[in-house]
């Protein structure tokens, strides 16, 4: 296999903050190969979007610094580069859209200037910028595009401005897209167009993409990957296919067990009892146990380790992992709505579910 | 005309609402018609789905139908009487609501004790104990312990701060509530916390519920019946299988195939 784009590795992104040390990204590792897609999903607060500004150095300083880690894009550390030193990197090779189109363009500009500047920064002259925007424009599906060059982001529907920021990350054809939430704000009419785009585009241009998402149903479209994040930490990694047909650690298990679905109407939903710890003191064990319906109590001595770590689906829960002693009370699972076996738990919800 | 066996809670017919888009001495005056001859019934103990897309009418038409909005044309009945400026008070305690961002509903002055009896003290309901009583009722039915009584909006999670949005909208015993987009902020697992919940109220509480929102997945699981918006109209109306599996209008086509499908063998979306 030849090496990935991107390797992230052990990657630590840390907050000071007046309560403590908050570690929001907590030894997170991944890969993206070539022209593939990688979704990392989360709830809120799981460290999925620092995760993703991470890459680029763009955690919100003082307050947030990068601890540790590595961050191989093409067989060299980014963290070897200084901030100043990253503005080479980025927009050109990796380029980033985030969820809200009209807060990332400056409402002062107009679009013209805005997708031009980028190019002209990395060694384009103004003509030669003018005329790849107006191809780009073309390319996201904006039909006038000599109009649109002269207008401003208020002139432009959500999807419109989302369509204008993907032309902006595709101005210096980057390798590597980090997609952060690039739909939500969208209606889903608008959503599908957008990500068919993403999608026409990775293809064309042999692009990588990393989505941040927390939508289950937009990885399952997109995603050849996927990461579930949980308390700064993946709990589990697999390909999509894969972790939708039998998502094994108890958090997965519990998100797409609580998806609202026709076949499960008039019986109540699972539900993940509990919130998220706190950032500023994680428990020491595993984070999910006070919340997990399998916890026993290994779950709150030894602090669960991806296992089995080479393989192509590793899982950070004890379940998985032989080595550990104890086994849980399958019953309290099951009247949580987690239904009991552990290898093929929900496999035939998870298929209904689908035939929407 | 009605789907329901039983007499309708709420009944709409030919609501209509004009804003006005552009003042001005000499300007012509220009309106723009959000909501165009909007019409249905929703029985009692049933739900009624109103999706659409931003822009689409259907939170105008919830806020209509409570009084919120100013009618331009079309009436709204609730239990068979028009609702006018003479009986809006008394009405307004049978049918409440609950909104999208929890964050933005609650008073943020206000502890949750303040927030859950305010209604009640308005629509003179009972004396202070009788009140204490009902606040804590209302926290063991949305599964919240009393000890948040005192304790202030900034203090919970977002999932929580709906269950409190809920539990004031029952604080005044109400027959109907408009529920507008009320999971579309919070996450997965949160959401399926509140839906068993406002599940088990409609149960137990035999309430009728308007859901305004953009995520059939959460209409396919909760409504009765669907009535999905256009640009102010509705274009189609039905039962969840009905709307689901046999879609009529060209719209209603299209919104479901954007639905992102759970099944990664099936790429849906279509080319853009």
């Amino acid at each position: 296999m030849s090496e990935p784009l991107l390797s992230v590795q052990n990657l630590r992104t840390y907050f000071k903050t007046p309560r403590g040390e908050v570690k929001a990204v907590d030894g997170v590792s991944f890969d993206i190969p070539r022209g593939k897609t990688l979704a990392i999903v989360g709830e809120s607060g799981c460290g999925k979007s620092i995760t993703s500004l991470s890459l680029l150095q763009l955690v919100p300083e003082p307050a947030g610094y990068i601890a540790g880690g590595k961050i191989i894009f093409e067989g060299k550390d980014l963290l070897d580069r200084t901030w100043e030193q990253m503005r080479e990197v980025r927009g050109k090779d990796i380029a980033m859209i985030f969820q809200e189109p009209m807060t990332s363009l400056n409402p002062t500009f107009t679009i013209g200037y805005q997708l031009t500047e980028a190019m002209e920064i990395h060694g384009a002259n103004a003509g030669e910028a003018r005329g790849r925007a107006i191809d780009l424009l073309k390319r996201v599906g904006l039909p006038t595009p000599e109009q649109t060059l002269r207008q401003y982001p208020h002139e432009l529907s959500g999807g419109m401005r989302q369509r204008v920021m993907i032309a902006i990350a595709l101005a210096n054809r980057p390798k590597l897209l980090i997609a952060d939430e690039p739909t939500t704000a969208l209606d889903v009419t608008v959503q599908a167009q957008i990500l068919s785009l993403i999608r026409e585009i990775q293809e064309e241009m042999g692009m990588s993409v990393l989505l941040i998402t927390h939508d289950l149903g937009i990885v399952a479209e997109v995603a050849d990957d996927v990461c579930v994040m949980y308390a700064g930490q993946i709990v589990e990694t697999a390909p999509t296919a894969e972790l939708y047909r039998d998502p094994k650690h108890p958090y997965t298990k519990g998100l797409f067990a609580s998806l609202p679905a026709r076949n499960r109407r008039g019986q109540d939903l699972a539900t993940l009892e509990g919130i998220v710890p706190d950032p500023t003191n994680w428990p020491k064990a595993c984070r999910f146990a006070e919340r997990c319906a399998f916890r026993w109590e290994s779950c709150e001595t030894i602090a669960p380790k991806l296992h089995p770590p080479d393989a192509d689906r590793p899982v950070r829960c004890h379940l998985y992992d032989p080595e550990i002693p104890g086994r849980p009370n399958l019953r309290a699972a099951q009247e949580a709505g987690i239904t009991g076996d552990v290898t093929t738990a929900l496999k035939d919800d998870t298929n209904a579910a689908d035939a929407r | 005309m009605t789907m329901f066996d039983s007499a309708p809670v709420v009944s709409v017919s030919h609501l209509r609402k004009e804003f006005p888009v552009r003042g001005g001495l000499f300007a012509p005056k220009e309106v723009k018609v959000a909501v165009d001859d909007v019409s249905f019934e929703i029985g009692a103990g049933k739900t009624l789905a109103l999706v659409g897309e931003s822009g689409s009418g259907k939170s105008t038409v919830g806020l209509m139908l409570l009084g919120l909005l100013d009618i331009t044309g079309g009436t709204v009945a609730f239990e068979g009487k028009p609702l006018s400026d003479t009986n809006r008070l008394a009405l307004r305690r049978r049918m409440q609501v609950v909104f999208q961002d929890p964050y933005a509903s609650l008073n943020v002055r206000m502890t949750v004790r303040e927030t859950l009896t305010e209604g009640m003290i308005i629509h003179k309901m009972g004396d202070a104990r009788s009140r204490e009583a009902r606040a804590r009722e209302l926290l063991g039915q949305v599964g919240m312990p009393v000890t948040a009584l005192d304790r202030y909006p900034h203090e919970f999670s977002g999932g929580q701060r709906q269950r409190i949005a809920i539990a004031r909208a029952l604080s005044v015993e109400p027959k109907f509530i408009v529920l507008d987009e009320p999971t579309s902020a919070l996450d997965v697992s949160v959401q399926s916390q509140v839906l068993n919940l406002l599940r088990r109220l409609q149960r137990e509480g035999g309430l009728t519920f308007l859901f305004v929102t953009h995520n059939l997945g959460v209409v396919e699981y909760l409504a009765d019946e669907v009535c999905v918006m256009e640009r102010g109209k509705i274009v189609e109306r039905g039962t969840v299988d009905a709307i689901f599996d046999a879609p009529e209008q060209e719209y209603t086509k299209k919104l479901l195939s954007s639905i992102p499908s759970l099944d990664p063998a099936k790429h849906r979306l279509a080319a853009s």
